[in-house]
């Protein structure tokens, strides 16, 4: 159908962050509770598995692709973690160990896309499932709680009195790589060019098949780092660690105005996603709304984050519409 | 219906003074137009004047923001094109709107489908309406293979299959011959002039000039979105019809410089694909400008896909420079100096959703960067500077390529590939859904790539075009190079009897 251009498109990524600004100040105001600097450090704190994810899921989802065995891998990871700290390794060689595990779980995922040209939703549903059992097998219903402490206050703590987590700096440094990466290199076009029009990119000169697998890889990556802390945060390694982030970080990512057709879509947009989910949760659970309610309101978000990009576009061609009318008169 | 008393019968369907404008693009202004049964009338225009707009006003896609649409004489709104399907009004847009996954039957009868008892499908129905269709139509295709794969020739007569199983009473073509051979085009005219003699209306788009003198009584002209003037073809010439779309006289059609052919660019041995095209072999050498000939079917396009890797071959081998290329890998092509202008631009030439800077960029990745970052001022130069050498006319270059007309899509591909200055340029179709002025235009530029050095091979349907620019003529016919002719041998004659598999040269 008639499609517009828009000259001044409300967009959607600057409505989630004003949207996060607002409950955030709202909840200041209003939240008891809310303002102290531990609260937000643990708001921030229990959101970073989320965020640290949500990086290379966008520029999957952005290229086209999903992988919803993140949290599998994550969950292994850790699980990886606790078995050979039980054998009596050290922390600082078992982490490099779980985090070439995450590659090698990106990796198969990638493969099967690139080289069998499975669809990836079908193919992680898949290794979601197979992952996990490897997890159960490794580690079984234990769970590993004794990590050095140095490392549990790194992952646990917050610098000084502020409500600023030390785990919250390396993030802001893995955020800038993949604001930058998506949004200034030519690697980033090409996930745009990718997600758009796969056809014409391959037209281009682009080669999709590589792009996927280096994104895959990343976003297994990032899944078993993610799973490292979450051991270390919640101080305890178990098979069915992070069971469930997926959804989480896939509803982040839909709400921050990533598009699962790929090709739109900024960074900016999806970790505001995540930290306004982040920030409702915190809220309820100081409210005392039970844990059903609290997912019945993750729903209507979603469907309404589904819906708000339509509206706002809606309201874009409107007011386009309008000024040519006034422009003819 | 009405009928006023002396002049005839009524306009079926007509526009009087209709305005439509994009943001700031005044697409249409004060435009009237009148379709009367038993007639076919042309809408000539050059790119972007409006033409698509024009038609998808009538159509209920666009409603008008001043003036009005007459059906049968009365004002109608309509407010979508299905009120305007309902009203007998048949619309073949310029770019397929197919469901890939559906049949072709499927695609022709979607949503009304013959049912069977409990509203089940009645497949066996579909099947025959289809093949019915396709019988009037004179071509074989299969109803129930999906849309998906359909060259644009067969894309574009499922929609005019479509358009009849309506059995409308107006009949809107936007473009339907573009991407059709010769023959593909005679049995199209076949079924209009049917259509004309049964007393439907026809408004007929093209820029190949000698159609609209062929098939159409009518014409209305556009410029720049203005109406230039509604009169009879009878006694008109092609160059009166140039130049009330362009406003004055045309340049040459088909400048070509004599180039002292240099040494061998492009070099193809023995290629083959299986089941595909076989045994292909042929040099395009600096400064020459071959042109690759054939039916539609004949492995043209599949030759060039293979060459510039989009897809593997099986035998053979491909040299740019004497440099070989790597089987299956367009970035390598690239890298060597090759470029390859597609015959599908929507799909294969850009991406539609992003903006003319970016698309053009696409081909910059590797050279508008600055230690490893985009360098947004070069690619924005970039684009800006070919954009304007190819006069594509656009608001604003941040605009998404799907806002510009079809012609302008296409110098966008051009512009693309030009930018990246290739030693080699494959171009599929360069001037399809180009108008004449534009079409010089990228004649003179193919020309003078091949005046700088650069080897140009040209797959073309349009046998004027190839006989006029071409130093060598290569014939494809079932997959087999089966004839190459020199320029001062090429004819139509010569051409189409090695393309029909009539004569070995
Ligand atoms: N949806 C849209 N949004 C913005 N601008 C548009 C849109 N559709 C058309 N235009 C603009 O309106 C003008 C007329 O376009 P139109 O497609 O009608 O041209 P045309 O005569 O059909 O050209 P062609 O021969 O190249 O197909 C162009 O400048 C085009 O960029
Ligand atoms: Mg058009």
């Amino acid at each position: 159908m008639a499609d517009f251009s828009l000259s001044r498109a409300v967009r959607w990524d600057t409505v989630v962050g004003a949207l996060l600004i607002v409950v955030l100040l709202l909840s200041f105001g209003t939240v008891d509770g809310f303002g102290n600097a531990l609260n937000l450090s643990f708001l921030i704190g229990n959101t970073l598995p989320i965020a640290l994810i949500a990086l290379p899921m966008t520029l999957l989802v952005v290229s086209g692709e999903i992988d919803l065995s993140v949290a599998s891998t994550a969950g292994l990871s850790g699980a990886v973690m606790g078995a050979l700290w039980n054998q009596g390794m050290t922390i600082e060689t078992i982490i490099p160990i779980c985090l070439l595990l995450g590659v090698v779980c990106g990796l198969i995922n990638g493969l099967l896309v690139t080289r069998l040209g499975l669809p990836s939703l079908a193919v992680t549903i898949g290794t979601l499932a197979a992952y996990r059992g490897i997890a159960q097998i490794v580690l079984g219903s234990d769970a590993v709680t004794d990590f050095p402490t140095q490392y549990l206050d790194f992952a646990a703590g917050r610098i000084g009195d502020t409500f600023i987590p030390y785990a919250f700096l390396p993030f802001l440094v893995l955020l800038a790589i993949a604001v930058v990466t998506l949004h200034a290199t030519p690697f980033g076009r090409s996930i745009f060019a990718t997600g758009a029009s796969e056809e014409a990119a391959r037209f281009a000169g682009i080669r999709v098949k590589r792009q996927k697998l280096i994104l895959f890889t990343m976003t297994g990556l990032m899944a078993s780092l993610t799973g490292i802390f979450w051991a270390l945060h919640y101080a305890s390694a178990r098979y069915d660690n992070a069971t469930g982030l997926e959804l989480s970080v896939v509803a982040a990512v839909l709400l921050g105005g990533i598009d699962f057709d790929g090709g739109k879509g900024t960074l900016g947009g999806a970790i505001a996603g995540v930290f306004l989910l982040g920030a409702l949760q915190n809220v309820m659970s100081l409210q005392d709304v039970s844990a059903q309610s609290q997912i019945v309101v993750t729903g209507v978000l979603l469907v309404l984050s589904v819906l708000g990009p339509r509206v706002a576009r809606q309201i874009s061609v409107a007011r386009a519409g309008r000024r040519a009318a006034q422009t003819l008169r | 219906m009405t009928y006023p008393s002396t002049t005839g019968p009524a306009p079926v369907l007509a526009l009087r003074d209709v305005s439509k404008s994009f943001g700031a693009v005044r697409a249409l202004r004060d435009v009237s137009l009148e379709l009367f049964p038993g007639e076919v009338h042309a809408l000539a225009g050059e790119n972007g004047a409006g033409k698509s707009t024009l038609i998808k006003t009538l159509a209920g896609v666009h409603r008008p923001d001043a003036g009005q649409v007459l059906l049968d004489g009365a004002p109608v709104a309509f407010h979508g094109p299905g009120d305007a399907r309902d009203a007998g009004i048949a619309v073949i847009y310029q770019e397929p709107t197919l469901f890939p996954d559906l049949s072709i039957a499927e695609n022709i009868f979607m949503g009304r489908q013959p049912r069977r008892a409990l509203g089940r499908i009645d497949h066996r129905a579909t099947h025959e309406a289809t093949l019915a269709l396709m019988q009037r139509l004179g071509v074989e295709l299969d109803p129930d293979r999906p849309a998906r794969g359909l060259s644009i020739a067969d894309q574009q007569i499922v929609e005019i299959a479509k358009a009849l199983s309506f059995d409308a009473r107006v009949l809107i073509m936007d473009e339907p011959t573009a991407a059709l051979t010769g023959s593909e085009v005679a049995r199209l005219f076949g079924v209009v002039r049917t259509l004309r003699e049964q007393g439907a209306a026809v408004l007929f788009i093209s820029h190949r000039l000698e159609e609209i003198f062929q098939i159409c009584q009518q014409v209305t002209t556009l410029r720049d979105g203005a109406w230039i003037a509604s009169e009879p073809l009878d006694g008109m010439t092609e160059d009166d019809l140039v130049r009330r779309m362009v406003g004055r006289d045309l340049d040459e059609l088909y400048p070509k410089q004599d180039v002292q052919p240099g040494e061998i660019a492009l070099s193809v041995r023995r290629l083959t694909r299986e089941g595909v095209f076989t045994d292909v072999s042929f040099d395009v050498r600096r400064g020459e400008i071959v042109g690759l000939a054939g039916l539609v079917g004949a492995g043209r396009t599949e030759v060039a896909r293979a060459v510039f890797g989009i897809d593997r071959w099986d035998a053979g081998e491909v040299t740019v420079g004497g440099k070989a290329l790597t089987n299956g890998a367009p970035s390598t092509a690239m890298a060597s100096g090759l470029a390859l202008v597609p015959e599908d631009r929507r799909a294969q030439g850009l991406v539609m959703d992003m903006s003319i800077e970016r698309n053009i960029g696409l081909t910059g990745l590797r050279t508008t960067v600055k230690a490893g970052f985009m360098d947004r001022g070069a690619e924005r130069s970039r684009s800006l500077d070919w954009a304007v050498k190819l006069q594509v006319k656009y608001a604003r270059i941040a605009d998404t390529v799907n806002t510009l007309s079809g012609g302008n899509q296409q110098k966008v591909v051009l512009a693309k590939w030009l930018a990246t200055g290739p030693k080699v340029l494959i171009v599929d179709e360069p001037t399809r859904g180009i108008d004449v002025g534009t079409k010089a235009e990228v004649h003179r530029l193919l020309s003078e790539l091949a005046a700088d050095g650069v080897a140009v091979l040209m797959i073309s349907s349009d046998l004027p075009e190839i006989l006029g620019m071409a130093d060598r003529v290569l014939v494809m016919h079932e997959g087999r190079l089966t004839a190459e002719i020199p320029r001062s041998e090429a004819t139509e004659e010569t051409v189409m009897a090695a393309a029909t598999g009539r004569a070995a040269a």
